[in-house]
């Protein structure tokens, strides 16, 4: 008999265990808000933008084991990228990341690319009219 | 790392002893209980002497008792059987809202086929109103089917009012009592059922055999067709092994239930006490003493259950949780969402479900782990700020 039997990959696990990136970024400049608490994820993603580059991202996260794992991975690729690479980042990369998820838990990663997309909208919302005035 | 099960609802493990006594009937006495030769006559010796013990367990008589592969087969045999046999009767089924997947899937599918059910609400504790009962019988109702406790909160409802209602309306009634036999007292008579299921893998016994009791002059249709086993109402060969393990486990139970429903019942309020005490923002569901002896189902506010139960897996700490993010649908137990549970509360609910080898260490561990666990998952919550 195999010693562990886990739904979930060692990477996620590690991600699952030691979240990175936990908690809220201080004015940030932009926030997704995404899930619902029928289906049991709500994902809140911060980022904070410098000079078109996503300089730091937080989240808080309500859900599974999946959840919190592809919340924390999200926020990990997606440092450093500009905005326009990060609207880049598929649901598909985030799980592959992460060596996989099963594939009743791939809905979590759709839902750690959907609030990405969702604070950077946030982002260009706030930013774009100040940038044209 | 030593292992701390508590999900014993879920299933047991096997007793020692059940598997000593099954183990000859794989090999030495193999036969096929139809045959004539000695080999045959032996096992279905060993099958009636296990019939005479379960039903000897829920006050029946040996031939009301057919052996199934368990309590789901048990359930859609009940219902099934039953709907079948008296359609010309009537197409009407009243049941509750919390029942097993194992009745409550049968229903839709009797639905599709024509048939009309009632599924009952309950309370906020997961009890039934037996005036519900009542009022819902139509003069085409043909069966009544009540679980005897819940399997996820734990409560147990007022059956015998229920069966009173049924006989007096003449009306068949069925009862799943998967989750009591073996662990509180059962009796077929005083609860006034037609029909009941039971599991042999809930009580020690053996995965793959239960048993539904079937009261004299209950018409329903056979559920396997084939071979004359079980006076021709379930064909095919019997799982020997299984029957025997099935047997033996009774009669442990009955040796044992009364002391050991006291010693969970105690294990169980410590545990409920414990984690009441310690967490803040916790609720037990289920009724407080309309309970099985061993279930503690909480909901905890702001965090998922999946997520206490990784982390309590990461301790060697096996539970269970309503949340349904582990399976296709997304949508949490519709066992706490009947009792009026907010979606969220109803993914974070945990189960932890106790049996013969809980000790008071192992109750300890949980009420010192759990704590850190919540809070370490608060921390990271949507939910919490805004509160």
């Amino acid at each position: 008999m195999r010693d562990v039997w886990s739904l979930y990959s060692d990477k996620v696990m590690e991600h699952f265990k030691n979240p990175r990136n936990v908690g809220e970024i201080e004015n940030p400049d932009g926030i997704g808000h995404v899930g619902n608490p029928v289906c049991g994820d709500i994902m809140e993603l911060y980022i904070k933008v410098n000079d078109n580059t996503i300089v730091d991202a937080k989240f808080r996260t309500f859900g599974c084991g999946a959840a919190i794992a592809t919340s924390s991975m999200v926020t990990e690729m997606v440092k450093g990228k500009s905005i326009s690479e990060a609207l880049e980042i598929s649901n598909r990369a985030v799980a592959e990341a992460l060596d996989g998820l099963p594939p009743i838990k791939m809905h979590c990663s759709v839902l750690a690319e959907e609030a990405l997309k969702s604070a950077i909208e946030d982002y260009l919302a706030k930013s774009c009219p100040t940038k044209v005035a | 790392m030593r292992k701390i099960y508590l999900d014993y609802a879920a299933t047991t493990p096997t007793h020692p002893e059940v598997v000593k006594a099954m183990l000859p009937y794989f090999t030495e006495a193999f036969g096929n209980p139809s045959s004539i030769y000695f080999y045959g006559q032996e096992a279905k010796g060993a099958i009636e002497e296990a019939r005479d013990k379960v039903a000897d367990l829920i006050g029946a008589q040996n031939e009301e008792i057919v052996f199934t592969s368990g309590g789901t087969e048990a359930d859609n045999f009940a219902l099934e059987g039953v709907a079948f046999a008296k359609e010309s009767k009537g197409n009407h089924i009243i049941t509750s809202s919390i029942e097993h997947h194992a009745v409550i899937e049968t229903c839709k599918f009797l639905e599709r086929r024509g048939f009309r059910v009632t599924y009952l609400p309950v309370d906020e504790y997961g009890l039934v109103a037996p005036d519900d009962v009542k009022r819902a019988i139509t003069d085409k109702t043909i069966l009544i089917s009540v679980m005897q406790a819940n399997n996820e909160v734990g409560t147990i409802e007022p059956i015998a009012e229920i069966g009173k209602i049924a006989r007096e309306a003449g009306i068949y009634f069925h009862t799943d009592a998967v989750q009591t036999v073996g662990h509180i007292p059962v009796d077929v008579n005083g609860l006034g059922v037609d029909l009941l299921s039971i599991s042999a893998h809930k009580l020690y016994g053996p995965k793959g055999v239960g048993a539904l009791y079937i009261r004299k002059g209950t018409k329903l249709i056979p559920f396997m067709h084939g071979g004359e086993q079980e006076r021709r109402r379930r064909a095919s060969t019997e799982n020997v092994p299984g029957i025997v393990g099935f047997s033996k486990a009774i009669e442990l139970a009955r040796q044992e239930m009364t002391e050991e429903a006291e010693r969970l019942t105690y294990l169980r309020d410590q545990l409920i006490k414990g984690l009441l005490g310690r967490i803040d923002h916790i609720r037990l569901n289920g009724h407080p003493i309309k309970r099985l002896p061993n279930n503690v189902n909480i909901s905890v506010d702001y965090v998922e259950g999946e997520s206490m139960l990784l982390n309590l897996d990461l301790e060697g700490i096996c539970a269970s949780t309503g949340s349904a993010c582990s399976s296709s649908s997304l949508e949490p137990s519709h066992v706490l969402v009947a009792l009026g549970l907010s979606p969220e509360l109803a993914h974070g609910s945990l189960r932890f479900s106790l049996g013969k080898w809980t000790t008071e260490e192992e109750i300890g561990q949980v009420l010192e782990v759990l704590p850190k666990i919540v809070a370490k998952l608060r921390a990271m919550s949507p939910l919490l700020k805004s509160h």
